[in-house]
């Protein structure tokens, strides 16, 4: 008998629970709709208790729902102050059952009236939807949980915030869990002893939201304890943030350095081989940014799937381009001034007024809408408030891969050779049979190419107007002076230093005052070096 | 050595180099009051670089440069040491070619260099008489309303090196003074550089070697940064070094 | 050769006494006509035609102040738009004290900008502005010294071609930057406006319009005067050569620092004053006078009107300008591809711009001498006698 009872127990239990199960989820349910009928208040406290309880049941319906709440999409019928999740459609609202999820008809606008909220009840409902996700299997949605819960601080999370955390197994979502817990259990929690720990954990946040909240504590409690232990631990947190606010900044510097140097390097090469000041170079620039424009809308119209390719279609499209547009200029106009320099600055002036007012008037004089492919979007984010940008990343790989490429272009190749001998030596060069008529114009084609594909990549972090190239041309000259010329190191070179000094000074000074340092400390270094960082010494430069 | 006090130049153990490439390497070179030294050298010997370092236009690495036995050149700039007396012809003829040959003497009178002084500067009898002097000893008196740009190399030569008289410098550096001329021109200008040697030092750096013989002084053959000898010509002709560094690649 | 008077030098160059007499006609002739003449009558002159004249007078000057630097000593400045703007404000300055408590705001001291922006007093360097006679020192003043200090360092340090074009336009740019800077104190991006009176005298009054003009047209001839005293001097042919030939001029004994400094305060100077005289005018100086572009516009007017000339440039600002307010009010889009080919074509083509071309000097020549014979027949040859010179 007692093995046979004891498995008829079992089995009974068994039979037990397959039949009650249901029975508990229709139970469940009913309860469930119940607490969600008591959404249905004008009384603001009301709601919020509401919203707990709804959130309390912990089931996973009560996700659409708050959400509806949130985004005021939650009304009840005035017919039967019944509460459903509303679609509008035309003139009417589709009305959902908030506990099975059916569509059950609609109802029209006098029919149905929303159920506000405010911003605390935002705050809340941001929190709680938060804590509702804080299990969802995909580990992307709980970081964000886990991140809106610390934002909305709400003690009722707390519960199931430690729940998610025992079963959490990612590290990081488990470290912005445990930030969460922290943030709560300091600014809610009553034991001094709990809320110092807190502190103590949050310290080990470099995070500028965590700052934020020590600062918002110590400014709330008289506890002079906890003041303290909070201060210092704000101003560890700060010291690192401080740190990590450098790279930042020798982030923005290097990816501002790296346009520049994509901006400047084409203009080194004309500068620094011909002697010629082409003012036009920003013109350059402009045109690849207009033919990845043109790139990008045959991509639109015709290959919309292939529209992540598009980039390495502009990228040869827009060298062609300006380089025939190069050659065009230097054989019409800058080939007649060889030897006027300042001729050639003001022609090459001409020039550019003319190309904006050639774009201006195919295109118009509004920005242009140029895409970023998928691979370029998005960001690497951190926890410590630093962003790295996949486009600014891409284009600093970009402006050196092209620094690389025409350093080989210049020592592996037979026109390298032919153009670093018509650099130093024209006269001679000549006599050697080098034609350097030929050189000149395949050197202006070369410098304007590398405009072109600068301006690819500048289309992809600013804006493709006409005006385009006048915002970099005075940097770009302010690169090439103060590398020194006829350097591709020394454009390297300037080009990055300009950029971190510019991104360094601008916390300090503001972004135009920063400008504004770096044009005077470039003109008082001219003054100490006139030809530059790396310049060519001896007596054949100023023959 | 020579006591310097009684060279018009004195250069000793003189150093420079650009880019790790020594032009000019230990240096040393006296030339005395009164003096007209030839100094020859190969292409790239640093004859044009020591021209350049005694008239301030380039600072030595190291070393000593003095004017007159007392005043450091190495310490002054290119018009300081014009006024100090340092006259300079270029290898290449340099004039003002939209200026006249008048004009370009008269910006070449002995004084008045302050922008004010210009401003209000008014020629006297004696500087109009003096420009006539050097018109008639360079041969220009016909040209002295022409633009310079409009001379010959060889009446361009000549209007520079009148431009040096104008100045009236107690050394004149004179750097190739025949290149492009005529053998007439250069039988002329061998005179003309030894009529001016009566009054005042002279040094003529040059590659033609007839010329050179023609002027009869004592010569310096300048290789590598360095003096290799130091002689009359005939002397440092016979010298092996020097045929070896002429003839030898 | 014995020179000859100074005056009688500009009287024997015909294109310039040409020029500088219809300047010196109109300085008056214009004025007389827009207060004189009847609204009626077809030779009245409206107001806004004065104003706009005065203000291509003020060009012509800024233009004049351009080619003496750059046509005699080879200085291309890309900055000078700088000391134009630079005198505009001083003159701006003095125009907003005088605003006194007429402001949109009533505050007696403070101009309007700085009451928006919450200011409780006026910043130290607007002290003095508000008398006439310092106002002017400071328009002689700020351009001159901001001249004589990047020139110091500039050519000093041997900065010379282009080099110095693309310094000069970065000095441009940073002063751009920063006057549009609000805590800059000069109006930020809206800069100085709203004027109401010089010395007492309403700006918009028709008699004021006129004086400005006259002022122009007289600062003008002025400044012919002193461009021309110091290319005809001594110093003015050590400047052209060390234009030529600058390390010539070095071993000659000439500290060519010193000199490009000269030529470069006072060129600078008589931008201010055009800039002074501009501002009353047009009624406003903002920060864009600061833009490079504008600068370099400058520069084609010199090119034009033929470098190294002192005319040329006058008749070179006179008249693109002329040309840009008719196109661009007729032709706005047809502007700029007219400015942009004025640089290609006249670097290309017209390198001593149309005075130094000799067919146009001609053509004006041949008129003046049929307009003077058909003046005074017996004091001038028979043109078809006239032996070509």
């Amino acid at each position: 008998m007692t093995i046979l009872s004891k498995f008829s127990w079992l089995a009974l239990f068994a039979v037990l629970v397959a039949f009650t199960a249901p029975v508990q989820n229709v139970a469940h349910a009913d309860e469930f709709s119940k607490i969600v009928q008591t959404l249905n208040t004008k009384s603001k406290k009301k709601l919020g208790k509401a919203i707990d309880a709804v959130v309390a049941t912990g089931d996973e319906r009560a996700v659409p729902v708050l959400e509806a709440l949130l985004e005021g999409k939650l009304f009840y019928r005035k017919t039967d102050n019944q509460v459903f999740i509303t679609e509008k459609s035309g003139k009417v609202y589709l009305l959902t059952d908030p506990s099975t999820g059916k569509e059950i008809g609609e109802a029209t606008r006098k029919e149905a009236k929303k159920i506000g909220i405010n911003n605390r009840l935002r705050g809340q409902l941001k929190g709680a939807l938060g804590g509702m996700t804080l299990m969802s299997p995909d580990a992307e949605k709980r970081l964000k949980a886990a991140n809106d819960v610390f934002k909305a601080g709400d003690p009722a999370m707390l519960k199931i915030l430690k729940k998610a955390l025992l079963r959490e197994e990612d590290g990081t979502v488990k470290e912005r869990m445990n930030r969460a817990l922290a943030a709560i259990e300091l600014e809610h929690a009553k034991d001094l002893q709990i809320r110092l720990l807190a502190v103590q954990k949050l310290g080990e946040y470099t995070d500028p939201e965590v700052a934020a909240l020590l600062n918002k504590i110590i400014a709330g409690t008289k506890d002079e304890q906890l003041i303290a232990s909070a201060t210092e631990t704000l101003s560890d947190v700060e010291s690192s943030l401080a740190s990590w606010a450098i790279v930042g900044n020798l982030f923005q510097g290097v990816s501002l350095g790296s346009v520049l140097l994509l901006a400047a390097v084409g203009l080194a090469i004309t500068f620094g081989v011909m002697g010629v000041i082409n003012m036009a170079h920003g013109e350059m620039v402009m045109l690849g940014a207009y033919t990845t424009f043109m790139v990008q809308e045959v991509f639109r119209n015709y290959f919309p799937g292939a529209f992540d390719w598009s980039l390495l279609v502009a990228l040869p499209a827009a060298f062609l381009v300006t380089g025939l547009v190069g050659i065009a200029i230097e054989r019409g106009i800058i080939r007649w001034l060889y030897g006027r320099p300042l001729e050639t600055l003001l022609a090459t002036w001409g020039l550019s007024l003319v190309l904006q007012q050639i774009i201006r008037s195919f295109f118009g004089p509004t920005n242009q809408e140029v895409g970023n492919p998928s691979w370029m979007s998005g960001a690497i984010e951190t926890s410590t408030g630093l962003v790295l940008t996949y486009n600014r990343i891409w284009i600093i790989l970009f402006s050196l891969a092209v620094i690389a490429l025409l350093a080989v272009i210049a020592r592996r190749t037979m026109f390298g050779l032919q153009m670093r001998a018509v650099t130093q030596n024209r006269a001679m060069a000549n006599s050697m049979g080098i034609r350097s008529g030929w050189v000149d114009a395949l050197t202006f084609a070369l410098g304007s190419g590398i405009a072109g594909i600068a301006g690819v990549a500048l289309s992809q972090i600013d804006n493709v107007s006409p005006n385009l190239g006048q915002s970099y041309i005075i940097d770009s000259f302010m690169v090439v002076v103060f590398g020194g010329v006829g350097n591709l190191w020394g454009t390297l070179v300037g080009a990055f230093s300009l950029g971190i000094a510019n991104k360094f000074m601008e916390p300090y000074a503001g972004a135009v005052l920063g400008k504004i340092l770096v044009l005077v400390g470039i003109i008082l270094f001219i003054q100490k070096r006139p030809r530059g960082l790396f310049a060519l010494k001896g007596r054949a430069v100023e023959a | 050595m020579k006591q310097h006090t009684d060279t018009i130049l004195y250069l000793d153990s003189v150093s420079v180099s650009f880019d790790g490439f020594k032009a000019i390497n230990n240096l040393s070179l006296y030339i005395e009051q009164g003096e007209l030294r030839a100094i020859i050298g190969p292409n790239g010997a640093g004859k044009t670089t020591m021209m350049d370092i005694i008239t301030g236009k380039t600072r030595p690495d190291t070393g000593t440069v003095l004017f007159n036995g007392d005043t450091a050149l190495t310490e002054l700039d290119e018009a300081a040491i014009a006024n100090l007396g340092i006259g300079r012809k270029f290898q290449k003829p340099t004039v003002f070619e939209h200026h006249t040959v008048f004009d370009n003497l008269e910006l070449s009178l002995k004084g008045n260099r302050t922008p004010f002084e210009s401003l209000f500067f008014k020629l006297k009898t004696e500087q109009r008489d003096r420009i006539d002097d050097v018109l008639k000893t360079i041969n220009l008196q016909d040209a002295r309303n022409q633009e310079a740009g409009s001379l010959s190399h060889g009446q361009k030569q000549w209007l520079e090196i009148g431009m040096l008289l104008m100045q009236d410098p107690d050394l004149l550096l004179v750097d190739e003074p025949v290149a492009g001329m005529t053998d007439a021109e250069t039988i002329e200008t061998a005179r003309l550089l030894k009529d001016i040697s009566k009054n005042h030092s002279v040094i003529v750096v040059e590659h033609d070697m007839d010329f050179v013989k023609s002027l009869d002084c004592r010569v310096n053959v300048l290789h590598e940064g360095s003096v290799l000898a130091e002689g009359s010509l005939d002397l440092v002709q016979s010298n092996p070094e020097v045929i070896e560094v002429y003839l030898g690649r | 050769m014995i020179r000859q008077p100074f005056i009688l030098r500009i009287l024997q160059d015909r294109l310039a006494s040409f020029i500088l007499g219809l300047l010196l006609l109109s300085a008056f002739l214009v004025p007389a006509l827009n207060l004189y003449v009847s609204p009626e009558s077809a030779l009245h002159v409206p107001s806004y035609v004065v104003t706009l004249l005065g203000k291509y007078l003020t060009y012509a000057l800024l233009a004049l102040s351009v080619d003496l630097v750059w046509g005699y000593c080879g200085i291309l400045s890309l900055g000078h738009g700088a000391f134009f703007a630079l005198g505009g404000y001083a003159m701006g300055m003095h125009m907003m004290r005088q605003i006194g408590d007429r402001g949109v705001y009533g505050d007696p001291v403070l101009p309007d900008f700085m009451v928006f922006l919450d200011w409780k007093e006026l910043p130290w360097y607007w002290y003095g502005f508000d008398n006439f006679g310092f106002a002017l020192l400071m328009v002689l003043l700020v351009p001159g010294l901001l001249a004589f200090i990047f020139g110091w360092f500039a050519f000093r340090s041997r900065v010379t071609g282009v080099y110095l074009s693309i310094i000069t336009q970065a000095m441009t740019y940073a002063l751009l930057l920063a006057f549009f800077r609000n805590d800059m104190g000069f109006g930020g991006n809206n800069g100085l406006t709203d004027f109401k009176d010089i010395l007492g005298f309403d700006l918009k009054s028709d008699g004021m319009r006129a004086s400005l003009f006259f002022l122009s047209a007289m600062a003008v001839i002025f400044g012919y005067f002193v461009c021309k005293f110091i290319v005809e001097s001594r110093l003015g042919r050590v400047i052209i050569a060390i234009r030529d030939a600058e390390s010539r001029a070095r071993f000659l004994g000439y500290r060519v620092e010193y000199y490009k400094l000269f030529v470069f305060v006072v060129s600078a100077v008589l931008a201010g004053i055009a800039g002074a005289l501009y501002v009353p005018q047009v009624g406003i100086i903002n920060p864009s006078e600061f833009a490079p572009a504008n600068s370099i516009e400058i520069v084609i007017w010199v090119a034009l009107g033929g470098r190294g000339t002192l005319i040329g440039p006058i008749i070179g600002a006179l008249v693109v300008n002329y040309a840009k307010t008719y196109f661009t009010g007729a032709l706005p889009e047809i502007w700029l591809y007219m400015l942009g080919g004025l640089f290609i074509l006249t670097t290309l083509f017209l390198p001593k711009g149309i005075t130094g071309t000799e067919s146009i000097a001609q053509s004006f020549e041949n008129y003046r001498l049929k307009l003077a014979r058909w003046l005074r027949p017996h004091d001038f040859p028979d043109l078809n006698k006239e032996p070509a010179e």
